[in-house]
């Protein structure tokens, strides 16, 4: 090989491995970077904002009209038992009311009130953030029934759920609260709600996560800014939306 | 007669080069996604803890839903060149590329002795490299159908349900697994000459001597 393309040869190795060597650098720095920013909700906030730019990118998509796949009775899967946040405490299911707060006018509701209500049925997928799901029957009143019965202020943008000794928090934007197939379900596999299940009534959401799916809910706040969600404060996305 | 001559243009060096870390991270995210619910496959608790992946799902989904975004554009951009470039003739396999790819693959066995032609990409290559791009494809769809199966259900619908969009996710995770192994082990018996040719675009060449 004549010497000055030995020569080129040399120099563009150099100056190939050198770019690759400071690309790996750089790169490396940047990932040291990331995993050193001050935390927001248990996240580095970089990763907080990117779960926050998906959100509202989703938000842009999602649509009422767009539903979560029905299944047949016969698909109904044997209904795991996950997560007693917010259940340890003793419940009197006489005593029990659904506390609307930040409406018009303060209300709480009996098991009567929200029977009240038009019956829906469904059979959905609740698909857990860990990877499981399961197919489950829910029978309960639509959310969006509940809250056109008791509007919200006109800015609300949130609905914050909550259990009564609120040992167990979620966070809902409007819209996900107002899908068609949001129930606040009082009847799980055509039986009334297990207390470990939620009784006596939980939140069955399809367009969400299971986390977001509440049980033995004590208050219903409307709100326009973000309400607390305990798993969005331990490093969860807060929206966790389907 | 060695000659420097052009193998691998620029940008191709920089998108396979990214891609590296970028699929690295997706699936060492996906790992720890994976732990929270190990359904194919398990292993003993004390390897998942020496692999330090126990109890990570929240940080695993946050890094894989802000590096899909990276991995997607690379992977999109990469496409868009070959395409634009011409590169992808060279890359895209023939009606010759099945049957020199099974020829190639029993010279590499060392079973025949003849070796596969010397172009840029043997039909083994052009399947491999072709097949990885249609894989990435694969888990991008497979992935959405996880990420959103309500406002996509049509696409979770094509992989039968969520579950099953979960298997081809992760099936395609294993597959660029099996990919890097059989790719690293090409690379080193191809030499360095070859290696250097990714990193600074230029592969020594013999040619006909002129006299």
């Amino acid at each position: 090989m004549p010497s000055d393309a030995e020569r080129e040869l040399k120099r563009l190795t150099r100056r190939g491995f050198i770019t690759m060597a400071a690309a790996a650098g750089a790169g490396y720095a940047g990932w040291k970077w990331l995993r050193t920013r001050d935390r927001d909700g248990g996240l580095e906030w970089p990763l907080r904002k990117a779960l926050q730019a998906n959100e509202s990118l989703a938000e842009t998509y999602f649509s009422r009209a767009r539903l979560s796949p029905s299944f047949r009775l016969s698909d109904v899967t044997r209904a795991r038992l996950n997560g007693r946040l917010g259940l340890q405490s003793p419940i009197d299911l006489d005593a029990w009311r659904l506390k609307i707060e930040g409406a018009a006018a303060a209300a709480s509701l009996t098991m009567d009130d929200i029977r009240a209500l038009p019956r829906h049925e469904q059979i959905t997928e609740l698909r857990c953030i860990e990877g499981w799901s399961i197919i489950v029957k829910w029978s309960g009143a639509r959310l969006a029934d509940l809250i056109a019965k008791y509007p919200p202020p006109e800015l609300t943008k949130f609905v914050g759920l909550e259990t009564p000794d609120r040992g167990y928090y979620v966070g809902l934007d409007l819209e996900s609260a107002m899908h068609p197939q949001t129930l606040l379900a009082y009847e799980m596999n055509d039986s009334p709600l297990q207390t470990l299940h939620g009784a006596p009534l939980r939140l069955a959401i399809p367009v969400k996560y299971g986390i977001k799916n509440i049980k033995r809910i004590g208050t219903l706040r409307y709100t326009n800014v973000r309400p607390a969600d305990f798993w969005a404060e331990r490093g969860y996305d807060w929206y966790a939306g389907h | 007669m060695k000659q420097l001559t052009k193998k691998h243009p620029l940008a191709i060096r920089w998108f396979h080069w990214l891609n590296f870390p970028l699929l690295a991270l997706m699936i060492w995210s996906g790992v720890l996604i994976y732990w929270a619910y190990p359904r194919y496959a398990t292993l003993p608790q004390t390897w998942w803890r020496a692999m330090h992946v126990n109890n990570r799902l929240a940080e695993g989904m946050a890094l894989h839903f802000f590096f899909m975004w990276f991995f997607m554009i690379n992977g999109v951009l990469y496409v868009l060149y070959t395409l634009l470039s011409g590169e992808w003739r060279e890359l895209v396999p023939n009606r010759h590329s099945f049957r020199e790819a099974w020829q190639t693959m029993l010279h590499d066995l060392g079973i025949r002795k003849e070796a596969p032609p010397p172009r840029k990409f043997n039909g083994a290559q052009q399947i491999a490299y072709t097949g990885v791009v249609l894989m990435g494809l694969g888990s991008l769809l497979s992935g959405l159908a996880i990420y959103k199966p309500v406002q996509f259900a049509w696409l979770t619908r094509l992989f039968l349900g969520y579950q099953g969009a979960r298997f081809v996710h992760f099936a395609l995770t294993v597959g660029y697994i099996l990919f890097f192994i059989v790719h690293v082990a090409q690379v080193i018996r191809a030499g360095w000459n070859n290696f250097r040719a990714m990193v600074i675009g230029i592969e020594v060449k013999e040619v006909p001597d002129a006299e």
